[in-house]
C-alpha cells in the first residue's frame, strides 16, 4: 500500500473573481506517477502552483504528509516538494553543474562556497540521471534547448525531494528527449517520490502513468488509471472533441479526430 | 581573485593619499603635511573607498534581482531620487537644523525609487521596460529637483547644486565621513549576506519561491540595503554614474556569472574605480577640477551603450 504525500482538500481558487480551480479533492500517492492533463485553461498550471505551495488558495488547502503547506517553513516545504515550472529557464548563461547545484539550495547549500559532499553527490546523482555528465562544465547557453531542458530537469532531480512536480516538461521537445523525459520521470516514482506531472499529450500520459487526473471547467473531470480516466466519452466532453481510442499493447492512445 | 582585488584597492587608497597639488604631502614637515593628510586626504580617499565600494555593491545587488545586467543605481534612477531628497533636506533647511537629516532624506527617496522599480519588475518587465522606468525616474526627479530650486530664495542654489550633484569628494571633511559611512557600512552588512537567494533567483522568481527564497522579505531586505548604501552616498558625494554598471561587468564572467558570486568582487572593483577615477580627476590639466560624476559618465556612458548592444535580443524582446 502507498503512502499519501500530498492532499487537496476542497481547493478554491481565484484569479480577479474569475474561478480557475473550484473544489477540488485529490490525494497523490508516493512512488506513482500521476499525470495532469485537460484542455487549454482548465487550471492544470494552477493546480501544480497551489502544489508547490506558491499560490494561496482562496479556500481549502494542501497538505503535505497531513501538515498543511501554508504551515510549514521554507527550508523544510523547499526540501520536500521540487518543482519544476513550464519552460523553465535560466536568466544568467550559468554553468550547467553550478545550474543543478541550485538544487541545493533547500538543504542549505551555497554556491559561493565550495559545495559538501552530500551536495555534491547529489549534483553528480543529478547530472548522471539525465545523462548530462559531459555537459556539465558548460554554460547553458550554449548548450540546445533539449540539452537546457535537460539540466533544467536535473536541477529539479538534485533537491531529491519527495514529491516532485513538473509543469509541462516535455512541450517543444523532440520525441527522443520527450521519451528520455518520461524515463526519469518513471525513475524518480521508482526512487519512491511521488511524481505529479502536467501533460498535453495523452498518449505520453497513457504510456507513462500511473494515474491520469482530468480537469477541466476548473474541476475534476475523471481521476483513475489510463484505461478508465481516458475512456472513451469521458474525455470527449472534457475537451470538447471526439476522439477515436486506439490501444498499442493493450495501452489506450487516445487521438482526437473531429471537434 | 579576491586578494589582488583588495591589494589593488590599497594601492589606490595610498595613492589617494599621496596624489594632488602636494605630491608626498607628509614630506612638507610635520604639521602641514600632516593636516594635508588627515584633513584633505584621508576623508577624501576614504569616502571614494566606501562609496566606490557601496555603488558597485549596488549594482551587482540591482543587476541579481532584477535579473539584467543594465541595472544600476544611477542608469535606473535611484541615484537621483536620492539627490532629489537630500536636495529637498538641503533648502527646507532641515539639514541645517539637524545634521543627519541629508543622509536619511537621501536613504529615504534612494528607497522609493527601488521600491517602484520593484513593483515594475514584479508585474513582469524586461530590459526595455526597465531601462524606459529608469529614464522616467530620472526625469522626474531632475524636473522635482528643478522645481525645488526655482522655489528657493538663494540665487546660487542652482549653481551650487548642480555642481554638487555632478558627483564630487572633494571637501568633504572627516564630518561627513562620519555621518555617512554608518549608514554605508550597515547598508553593505545587510545585502552581502543574500547572495544564495539571488543565485536562485537566476531561474527566476517562482522557481526561487520553490527552492525555500521568501521573496517578499528578501525584496524589502534589498530595498533597505540599496537605500542605506545609494542613498548616504549620493548625500554627501551628489550622483556618482555608471560605477555599478561597469563593476559587475567587469568580473562576472570570471565567477561564471553567479549572481551572489559578484557581490564581493563587484564592491572591491567599484572601490577601486572610484578611487582611481579621483586620482585622475586630480591630475587632469583642466582649470578647474572636473567633477567625479562627470567623469564617471564619460567613460560608463559608452560602456552602457556597449552592454546594450551585446545585451542578447532575448533580453531586449521581453
Amino acid at each position: 500500500m502507498n503512502k499519501t504525500a500530498l492532499t487537496v482538500r476542497g481547493l478554491v481558487s481565484r484569479r480577479e473573481h474569475a474561478v480557475v480551480l473550484d473544489g477540488i479533492d485529490l490525494a497523490f500517492e508516493s512512488g506513482q506517477v500521476t499525470a495532469i492533463v485537460g484542455p487549454n485553461g482548465a487550471g492544470k498550471t494552477t493546480l501544480l502552483r497551489h502544489l508547490a505551495g506558491l499560490d494561496a488558495p482562496t479556500a481549502g488547502r494542501v497538505e503535505l504528509r497531513g501538515q498543511p503547506l501554508a504551515s510549514l517553513a521554507p527550508a523544510l516545504r523547499a526540501s520536500s516538494i521540487a518543482y519544476l515550472p513550464q519552460a523553465a529557464s535560466a536568466y544568467w548563461p550559468l554553468r550547467a553543474r553550478d545550474l543543478v547545484a541550485l538544487g541545493r539550495l533547500p538543504h542549505g547549500a551555497d554556491l559561493s562556497r565550495p559545495l559538501r559532499i552530500q551536495d555534491a553527490d547529489a549534483v553528480q546523482r543529478a547530472l548522471e540521471r539525465v545523462d548530462g555528465v559531459g555537459l556539465a562544465d558548460r554554460p547553458i547557453d550554449t548548450m540546445s534547448q533539449g540539452e537546457r531542458a535537460r539540466m533544467m530537469m536535473a536541477r529539479a532531480l538534485a533537491t531529491e525531494a519527495s514529491v516532485f512536480l513538473a509543469d509541462e516538461p516535455v512541450a517543444s521537445l523532440d520525441p527522443a528527449y520527450a521519451l528520455e523525459t518520461m524515463g526519469i520521470l518513471r525513475a524518480e516514482a521508482a526512487r519512491g517520490a511521488c511524481v505529479i506531472v502536467v501533460l498535453h499529450d495523452l498518449g505520453l500520459a497513457a504510456r507513462f502513468a500511473d494515474r491520469i487526473v482530468v480537469l477541466a471547467n476548473h474541476k475534476v473531470a475523471a481521476d483513475g488509471p489510463p484505461g478508465v480516466a481516458l475512456a472513451a466519452g469521458v474525455i470527449d466532453s472534457a475537451y470538447g472533441v471526439t476522439f477515436r481510442l486506439l490501444t498499442v499493447d493493450g495501452i489506450p492512445q487516445p487521438v482526437a479526430w473531429e471537434r | 581573485m579576491n586578494r589582488w582585488l583588495l591589494l589593488l584597492v590599497a594601492v589606490l587608497f595610498l595613492l589617494s593619499l599621496a596624489v594632488g597639488p602636494a605630491w608626498w604631502p607628509w614630506r612638507l614637515g610635520h604639521e602641514i603635511g600632516w593636516a594635508i593628510v588627515w584633513e584633505l586626504r584621508l576623508p577624501r580617499a576614504a569616502l571614494g573607498l566606501l562609496i566606490g565600494g557601496v555603488l558597485g555593491l549596488s549594482g551587482a545587488v540591482l543587476q541579481g534581482w532584477l535579473r539584467n545586467p543594465l541595472a544600476e543605481p544611477g542608469v535606473i534612477g535611484v541615484s537621483a531620487c536620492a539627490g532629489f531628497a537630500a536636495v529637498c533636506a538641503f533648502y527646507s533647511g532641515l539639514a541645517a537644523a539637524f545634521a543627519l537629516a541629508l543622509p536619511l532624506a537621501g536613504i529615504a527617496g534612494a528607497a522609493v525609487a527601488v521600491a517602484l522599480l520593484m513593483g515594475a519588475v514584479r508585474s513582469g518587465t524586461g530590459t526595455v521596460s526597465l531601462l524606459l522606468m529608469g529614464v522616467a525616474i530620472n526625469a522626474i526627479a531632475a524636473a522635482l529637483i528643478s522645481l525645488v530650486l526655482a522655489l528657493s530664495p538663494n540665487p546660487f542654489a542652482y549653481q551650487e547644486i548642480s555642481l554638487w550633484l555632478a558627483g564630487s569628494i572633494v571637501d568633504r571633511d572627516l564630518h561627513y565621513l562620519a555621518m555617512a559611512a554608518p549608514f554605508m557600512i550597515i547598508g553593505a552588512a545587510i545585502v552581502l549576506g543574500a547572495g544564495r537567494w539571488l543565485d536562485a533567483l537566476s531561474l527566476g522568481e517562482d522557481t526561487a519561491r520553490s527552492l525555500g527564497a521568501d521573496t517578499r522579505s528578501l525584496g524589502l531586505r534589498l530595498t533597505l540595503g540599496v537605500g542605506l548604501m545609494v542613498g548616504a552616498a549620493t548625500s554627501v558625494a551628489g550622483v556618482i554614474g555608471f560605477v555599478g554598471l561597469i563593476a559587475p561587468h567587469l568580473i562576472r564572467a570570471r565567477v561564471g556569472f553567479r549572481p551572489g558570486a559578484t557581490l564581493v568582487p563587484s564592491m572591491l572593483v567599484g572601490a577601486a574605480l572610484v578611487l582611481g577615477a579621483d586620482i585622475v580627476v586630480r591630475l587632469l590639466p583642466t582649470a578647474s577640477e572636473l567633477q567625479l560624476g562627470v567623469f564617471t559618465s564619460l567613460v560608463g556612458a559608452p560602456f552602457l551603450v556597449r552592454a546594450v548592444r551585446k545585451a542578447h535580443a532575448a533580453w531586449l524582446a521581453t
